[in-house]
C-alpha cells in the first residue's frame, strides 16, 4: 500500500503531490548547474551568506506589504524583498573583501550572522503586528513544501527557466572566469560583472528555493551535487550534466518522500539524499574518488618497484662483466641488496612479484637470474633511464652526479612515443647507451 | 522604557557569552576559519537531539556532551573530506554541516509529539527568560544577590576558554601565524586545531540554551573582525575584540528595547539585536577605523607594517 503510493508519487501520478515533486526536482537540477560554477570559483559558502541575508528582506517586505494594506504573505513580494537584501549581502561581502585586510571567510561570516540576526529581530517585530497573520514566515528558515500552490509553482519554474537560459548563454564566459579569472581580465573580459551575474543567478535559485527547502538547507543544493559530480569527471560539460542530474535526483527523492510522510521535512530528506550520493561519489568516483585514486597509486608503485628491481639486476650484470654482449648470469641476493636502497621488506616482495610475472627465476643455489623476457625488459628499462638522463644532462643542464635521482622520478612515466622523441633528439636510436655516471 | 534588574541580567548573560565567543573567535579569524563557527553551531543540532532523546531532559550533561561531540565531529569530517577527497574546505564544511543539521531536523520532527525541543530554540535561545531561572550568589540579612543560572554556565565556559588560551598562548599564536614553523618546532598545529574546535563547540553548546546560535555565530566572527580593522598586535586584538563583544551585547539589548519603541513597533528579541549591534560596530570600524574607507578616500593612509608575530 505504502509502496504503491510511493511509486505513484515518484512517477508524478498523484495529483496532489505532482506539483511539489516537479518543482523541487527542477529546483535541484538548476541549483546543481549553477552551484558547479560556484564550486569551481571556490565560493561555495557564499551561498550560505546569501541565503541568510535574505531573511531581513522577507521581514521588511512583509511589514511594507502589511502597511500598504496588502496581504503580507504574497510570495512574489516576499521574494522581491529577499532578493534585495540577499544581493545587498553579497555585494557587502565583495566590498569587505576588496577594501579591508579581512579574508573571504570573515567577510562571509560577518554578513551571514549580522543579516540573520537582523532578520530574526525584524521577524520578531512584524509577527506581533496586530491584524496580520504572519504564521508561516518561519517556513523560510526551515522550509515547507506543503504551502506551495499553483501560482508559486509558475513563479519557481519561470525563474528556473530564465536562470538556466542565462547560464547556457554565458557558459563560455563563466567557464573562463572559473578556470582562470586573471587570464580572463587580461583578455578584457569584465570579470567583476561576470562575478556579479553569477551571484545574481545564485540569488535567483536561492530565493525561489527558500520556501521549499529553507534558507539553511538550500545551500546544500548549491554545494553537494557539484562536489559529488566533480569526483566522477575532469570534463566541465560532463560535470555540469552530472551535477544537474544529481541535484534533480536529490530533489525528486526528497520531495516525494516528504510528501508521503508529513513529519519528514523535504529540505532535510533532500540534503541527506544528496549527502549519500556525495559519499558514494567520494569513495568510488572514477576521476578523483578515494578508492580509484588509491588503486592507481598502488599500480604505479608496483610498476616503479618492478622497474627498480629489473634495472638494478641489469646494472649489476654490467658491473660484474667487462665484455659485451652481456651474458645473463645468476646473481646473489647480497649484491642486489647492496646495489641500491630498499625499504624494509621491499626487496623480497618485489622479487616475489617479479617471479609471478616470469621476469626473474630462482636458481637451485638460491641465486636469482633474469628470465628471457625479464632480460629484454630490464635492458629496455635501463636504456630508457639513460636516455632520460642524457636528455637532462644535454638539455636541462643537470650535473651528471645528480642526474640519477632526477631521472628516477620521471622515467617510470615515459611512454613509447616519448622514448622515440628522446632517441631522435639525442640521435641515439638503436644504440647501446653507457651510464653517464658511475653506477 | 523601564530599567529593571531583568535588563541587567540579560546584559550580564549576553556580555559573558559574547566574551566567551570572541576569545576563540579571534584565533578562528587568524586561521581564516571563521565560517567554522557557523558550521559547528548548526551541526550541534543532531547531538542535542540524540542526547535529548536518550536522557529526556533539556538541562543535562548528556546534552552538553552530545552537542560537543557533534561539534568536534563536524571539524573532523570537514578535515577528512578536505584531505582524502581533495575538496575545497568551504565546500567540505558546507556539506558536513548541512547534512548534520538535516539529520538533527529529522530527529526533532520525528519525536516532536513527546518532546519539548524544537529547532528554533537552538537558533533563538531564550535570552528573555534567563532572569526567570536564578541562583543565589550570596545572601546577607539585608540583601540577596542573585544571578541567572545561565550566567554561571557561560561564565564557567568563559573561564575555561581563558585558561586554555593562557596556557597555550604561544602554541596558538604560532599555529595561527605559521603552521609549518609550528610543526617543525614540535608544537603540533593539528592538536591546537582540534583544541580550538573543542573550545568553539563547548562555547556554542554552553550558550545555545540561553542565547541561541545567532549570538554565538555573530560573536565568534564580528567582534574579532572589527578588532582586526583597528589593530595589528595580537594582545591588543584580543582585548579589543572582547571590548567590542561586550559593547555589542549592551548596545544590542538597549536597542532591542528602544528601537521598536521609536519605530512604533512591538518589542523584539535581544539576541537578534545583539548580532545587529555587532554589525553596526563593525560598520563604524570599517568606515572610520585607522585603515577605514574614509581615510582611504582622503588619501591619509600610510602603508602600515605587516601584522607582527612578536608581542
Amino acid at each position: 500500500m505504502d509502496l504503491e503510493i510511493l511509486r505513484e508519487t515518484l512517477l508524478l501520478e498523484r495529483h496532489n503531490t505532482r506539483l511539489v515533486v516537479l518543482g523541487v526536482t527542477l529546483l535541484g537540477g538548476t541549483a546543481g548547474l549553477i552551484g558547479s560554477f560556484l564550486l569551481l570559483r571556490k565560493q561555495s559558502l557564499l551561498g550560505d551568506a546569501l541565503s541568510h541575508a535574505t531573511l531581513p528582506g522577507i521581514g521588511i517586505a512583509f511589514a511594507v506589504m502589511s502597511a500598504m494594506g496588502l496581504s503580507g504573505k504574497s510570495l512574489p513580494g516576499l521574494l522581491i524583498g529577499a532578493t534585495i537584501t540577499g544581493l545587498l549581502g553579497v555585494l557587502l561581502v565583495l566590498a569587505i573583501r576588496r577594501t579591508t585586510r579581512l579574508k573571504d571567510d570573515a567577510a562571509m561570516g560577518i554578513v551571514l550572522s549580522v543579516f540573520f540576526g537582523l532578520g530574526v529581530a525584524i521577524l520578531n517585530m512584524v509577527q506581533k503586528i496586530p491584524g496580520q497573520s504572519s504564521a508561516g514566515l518561519e517556513s523560510f528558515i526551515y522550509g515547507s513544501t506543503a504551502s506551495m500552490v499553483w501560482s508559486d509553482f509558475y513563479l519557481i519554474v519561470g525563474t528556473l527557466i530564465v536562470t538556466t537560459a542565462v547560464t547556457i548563454l554565458i557558459l563560455k564566459e563563466l567557464t573562463l572566469l572559473c578556470f582562470d579569472s586573471n587570464f580572463a581580465s587580461t583578455e578584457g573580459w569584465p570579470t567583476l560583472w561576470l562575478d556579479v551575474i553569477l551571484m545574481g543567478l545564485v540569488t535567483a535559485v536561492t530565493v525561489v528555493g527558500l520556501q521549499a527547502v529553507g534558507l539553511i538547507l538550500i545551500i546544500a543544493f548549491l554545494i553537494t551535487p557539484p562536489t559529488a559530480a566533480r569526483f566522477w569527471t575532469n570534463n566541465l560539460k560532463h560535470m555540469l550534466w552530472l551535477s544537474t542530474i544529481i541535484g534533480a535526483i536529490s530533489g525528486w527523492l526528497g520531495a516525494s518522500i516528504s510528501a508521503l510522510y508529513s513529519n519528514l521535512p523535504a529540505g532535510a530528506i533532500i540534503v541527506i539524499s544528496a549527502a549519500i550520493i556525495f559519499l558514494v561519489s567520494m569513495i568510488f568516483g572514477r576521476a578523483r574518488g578515494v578508492l580509484p585514486r588509491y588503486l592507481r597509486h598502488l599500480k604505479l608503485q608496483k610498476k616503479v618497484g618492478r622497474q627498480h628491481l629489473l634495472r638494478s639486476t641489469y646494472e649489476i650484470l654490467e658491473n660484474t662483466q667487462s665484455e659485451t654482449p652481456l651474458k645473463n648470469v645468476p646473481i646473489s641476493m647480497a649484491l642486489l641488496r647492496k646495489h641500491r636502497y630498499w625499504s624494509k621488506g621491499e626487496l623480497p616482495k618485489l622479487i616475489r612479484q617479479a617471479r609471478a610475472e616470469d621476469h626473474i627465476e630462482r636458481q637451485p643455489s638460491g641465486e636469482l637470474r633474469l628470465s628471457e623476457s625479464g632480460f629484454g625488459e630490464a635492458s629496455r628499462i635501463t636504456r630508457n633511464h639513460r636516455l632520460w638522463e642524457m636528455y637532462l644532462i644535454t638539455h636541462a643542464d643537470i650535473a651528471p652526479s645528480h642526474v640519477d635521482r632526477d631521472a628516477d622520478m620521471v622515467e617510470h612515466l615515459l611512454g613509447a612515443e616519448i622514448v622515440q622523441q628522446l632517441e631522435a633528439e639525442l640521435e641515439l636510436a638503436k644504440s647501446e647507451i653507457e651510464s653517464p655516471h658511475a653506477i | 522604557m523601564n530599567w529593571t534588574v531583568n535588563d541587567l541580567h540579560i546584559i550580564l548573560v549576553g556580555s559573558l557569552c559574547a566574551m566567551a565567543c570572541a576569545l576563540p573567535g579571534t584565533f578562528l579569524l587568524l586561521r581564516r576559519m571563521s565560517m567554522m563557527g557557523d558550521a559547528i553551531s548548526h551541526a550541534v543540532l543532531p547531538g542535542l537531539a540524540i542526547a535529548f532523546l536518550v536522557s529526556g531532559t533539556r538541562t543535562s550533561w548528556w546534552m552538553f556532551f552530545g552537542a560537543a561531540v557533534a561539534g568536534i565531529l563536524t571539524a573532523l569530517f570537514t578535515q577528512w573530506i578536505t584531505r582524502f577527497g581533495k575538496v575545497e574546505r568551504g565546500a567540505a564544511m558546507g556539506i558536513v554541516f548541512t547534512t548534520l543539521f538535516a539529520i538533527g531536523l529529522i530527529l526533532i520532527k520525528q519525536s516532536a509529539d513527546h518532546v519539548d525541543l524544537d529547532a528554533s530554540c537552538v537558533l533563538y535561545g531564550a535570552l528573555e527568560y534567563t532572569p526567570l531561572n536564578l541562583v543565589t550568589l550570596f545572601e546577607t540579612e539585608t540583601s540577596i544577590v542573585q544571578i541567572p543560572k545561565a550566567a554561571v554556565v557561560i561564565a564557567s565556559t568563559l573561564l575555561f576558554n581563558i585558561i586554555v588560551i593562557t596556557l597555550f598562548f604561544k602554541e596558538f599564536k604560532m599555529a595561527s601565524f605559521d603552521p609549518s614553523l609550528a610543526k617543525t618546532q614540535g608544537f603540533r598545529p593539528m592538536l591546537m586545531h582540534y583544541l580550538l574546535m573543542t573550545m568553539v563547540a563547548v562555547t556554542t553548546v554552553a550558550s545555545f540554551e540561553a542565547v541561541g546560535s545567532i549570538i554565538v555565530i555573530a560573536m565568534l566572527i564580528v567582534p574579532p573582525a572589527t578588532a582586526f580593522l583597528l589593530t595589528r598586535r595580537l594582545s591588543v586584538l584580543i582585548a579589543t575584540s572582547m571590548t567590542v563583544a561586550v559593547l555589542s551585547a549592551v548596545l544590542g539589548h538597549l536597542s532591542s528595547q528602544a528601537l521598536p519603541y521609536l519605530l512604533g513597533l512591538p518589542e523584539t528579541t535581544s539576541s537578534g539585536m545583539m548580532a545587529t549591534a555587532a554589525g553596526f560596530l563593525f560598520l563604524l570600524a570599517w568606515l572610520f577605523g585607522p585603515e577605514g574607507l574614509i581615510k582611504k578616500q582622503t588619501g591619509e593612509l600610510e602603508k602600515p607594517p605587516e601584522l607582527e608575530l612578536e608581542d
